[in-house]
């Protein structure tokens, strides 16, 4: 069949990378920075979109992942002295690790109750680590200034922090994209559709969603070490904080929940907004208002999303963008 | 650990445990009548404190506890309306769409407030004296604020189990297409329901502002906590939030003397998952 001939994720990777390289080739220092707040975005809406947007599961804490890599990674780096790359993967195993075995306990619940599940494991491990003094408590930790002498400096650290962060971004899309092409996808949608059926046809639901979820969470928890990793310093708050993890819903309701094009134009969209809005000085003020406002517009009138709506509207799209 | 603390603390909890049930009987109210998780629900809350602040330290200078009916009548329209803005559009939508379109209520709601009120911390003074009985000291302001959460309650059952409007809400809860059979407006009960959950929530908002000093941010903590009691209670059901309100009051009074108090939300959050794994129900059992 000519439609799947059309190669979405090529075209995607290369369009990414030839954006990511812009501020590089320029040598743009604050077009690298938001590129990379927007990088991040992406493997965050990209990676709930997994576990929610296919499976149908509301992790509303998600950001628990993001918090407890960055977490795992920089203890690795500041106290024990590795390498960012190296600590970046192996605190990438323990995030992991929990999510599985929250993903065992948790996905048994259904609906509501997971969603506020997911939020008390998120605030039960932001209090937790507020408290847990090995890892500097309240405060947090904090890189001596010697750390980032091996990647040649802050500069260098920067940088590297950047082409990771577009790595891992990109493993994102690519795995989002493997997963609604492949049979497990489809395990996982039905399972959204209607579990007892998944059962009927020879979906082990159990199995599937745990799978999902720990997937999902792989990408948050390197994320979030390189985040940590870059910034020089982590804290509870900052790393476990709810409102990052419901923006990230956002973005996923607001390019279209459940496409693999939709999160990352979600990311793309809600950050360049956020920007013009924090900007502008006429409406900075009214920025929380506003995105309220917007938020509600979408959820109430377009509730495929950006990328929902035009492949709706334009049904020939659906064989160029999944 | 020492007993002497211990009394008056555990003491001060339990009626504070009061204010807290009243908040989280807005929010399983509505979650047992339409199964939506309000979101808007600790913006709400802090809506009921600057009701009774604004009247307080206006050209009136209205008595707080005249601002906690204004905050009862004030959160009953606002609900209406947040109701039939956000939520009546979306209310057969999968639970995702509802969360999202209450939680867009919340940012719009602190966005308008941090505008008017930034966010220093205000305080409404208000002093009713205090009961001394040994070393145990009993403000005023935490007395009345049992017997507001209390009446506020009883008239909330009976409103439910002897009006016919409130049997009607119950209908809809039960089985929304029956209802609507015996010719109910279920749409006009979700609304009311919706107000009324949201007017309990600013009640328990303007109590809390007699309490404590508050911002318009005070309302998210108070939010993650109405959370963890209506799970306690068992979703939906109004009575068990009361009850877990009164455990959770009861239970950050006493361990804040066993353990350092920064641990206490630890502990809070570890019952709230096993709850929600070992009996969703809640501790009251089935739902009412």
């Amino acid at each position: 069949m000519i439609r799947y001939r059309i190669p979405f994720l090529p075209l995607a990777v290369a369009i990414i990378a030839l954006i990511a390289a812009v501020p590089i080739l320029t040598s743009n220092p604050s077009l690298r920075e938001e590129l990379f707040l927007v990088f991040m975005l992406v493997t965050l809406a990209s990676s709930i979109n997994i576990i929610m947007g296919y499976t149908g599961y509301v992790s509303f804490g998600h950001i628990v992942f993001f918090g407890l890599g960055g977490y795992f990674s920089f203890y690795l780096m500041q106290v024990q002295g590795w390498h960012f790359l190296a600590a970046l993967l192996v605190g990438a195993v323990p995030a992991a690790l929990i999510a599985l075995l929250i993903g065992m306990a948790i996905l048994r619940l259904r609906g509501a109750y997971f969603a506020l599940a997911t939020v008390g494991i998120n605030e039960a491990t932001r209090v937790f680590f507020n408290n847990f003094e090995p890892t500097g408590g309240a405060v947090g930790m904090f890189f001596n200034f010697s750390v980032y002498l091996q990647y040649g400096g802050a500069k260098g650290a920067g940088e590297l922090a950047y082409y990771v962060m577009t790595v891992v971004a990109l493993a994102t899309i690519a795995t989002s994209y493997a997963i609604k092409r492949s049979k497990f996808g489809l395990a996982l949608m039905t399972i959204r559709e209607d579990q007892d059926v998944a059962m009927v046809v020879g979906i082990d639901p159990a199995r599937a969603k745990v799978a999902a979820y720990v997937i999902s969470a792989v990408f948050p928890a390197m994320a979030g070490a390189t985040f940590f990793f870059k910034n020089g310093i982590i804290e509870p708050n900052v790393a476990f904080e709810l409102l990052r993890s419901i923006e990230s819903l956002v973005m996923v309701v607001l390019g279209g929940i459940g496409t693999v094009a939709g999160p990352i134009v979600g990311a793309a969209v809600y950050e360049w907004l956020r920007g013009f809005l924090i900007t502008n000085p006429t409406l900075a003020n009214f920025q929380l208002f506003l995105a309220g406002l917007l938020l509600l517009i979408v959820v109430l009138f377009i509730t495929a999303g950006l990328v929902g709506y035009l492949r709706n509207r334009f049904p020939v799209l659906r064989s160029y963008i999944p | 650990m020492n007993l002497e603390a211990l009394i008056p603390s555990a003491i001060d909890g339990l009626m504070l445990g009061f204010v807290y049930g009243l908040a989280a009987m807005g929010l399983t109210l509505i979650f047992g009548v339409m199964r939506v998780i309000n979101l808007s629900h600790g913006p709400v809350i802090a809506v009921g404190m600057f009701v009774v602040y604004t009247l307080f330290t206006g050209p009136l200078a209205v008595n707080p506890y005249i601002g906690i009916l204004a905050a009862l009548v004030f959160g009953l329209v606002f609900g209406v309306v947040e109701y039939f803005i956000a939520v009546d559009r979306v209310i057969n939508e999968p639970e995702l769409t509802t969360l999202l379109a209450t939680f867009s209520v919340n940012l719009m709601v602190v966005g308008i407030a941090t505008i008017l009120f930034t966010t220093t911390p205000r305080a409404v003074d208000v002093s009713l004296g205090s009961l001394d009985a040994g070393n145990v000291t009993i403000l005023g302001t935490h007395v009345v604020s049992v017997i507001v959460a209390i009446v506020v309650a009883v008239a909330l059952y009976g409103f439910l189990f002897r009006t016919r409007l409130g049997k009607s809400i119950r209908a809809v809860a039960n089985n929304r297409a029956a209802a609507e059979l015996m010719g109910i407006d279920s749409r006009r009960m979700l609304a009311l329901a919706f107000g009324i959950g949201t007017s309990l929530a600013m009640v328990s908002g303007a109590l809390l502002a007699t309490l404590f000093p508050f911002n318009p941010l005070s309302g998210a903590s108070y939010e993650v906590k109405s959370f963890v009691i209506v799970v306690l209670g068992g979703l939906g059901n109004p009575t068990g939030a009361l009850v877990g309100g009164i455990v959770i009051g009861l239970l950050e009074g006493v361990t804040t003397v066993i353990i350092p108090v920064s641990w206490v939300p630890v502990l809070e959050y570890v019952i709230f998952i096993g709850i929600l794994l070992l009996r969703p129900q809640g501790i009251l059992g089935a739902r009412a």
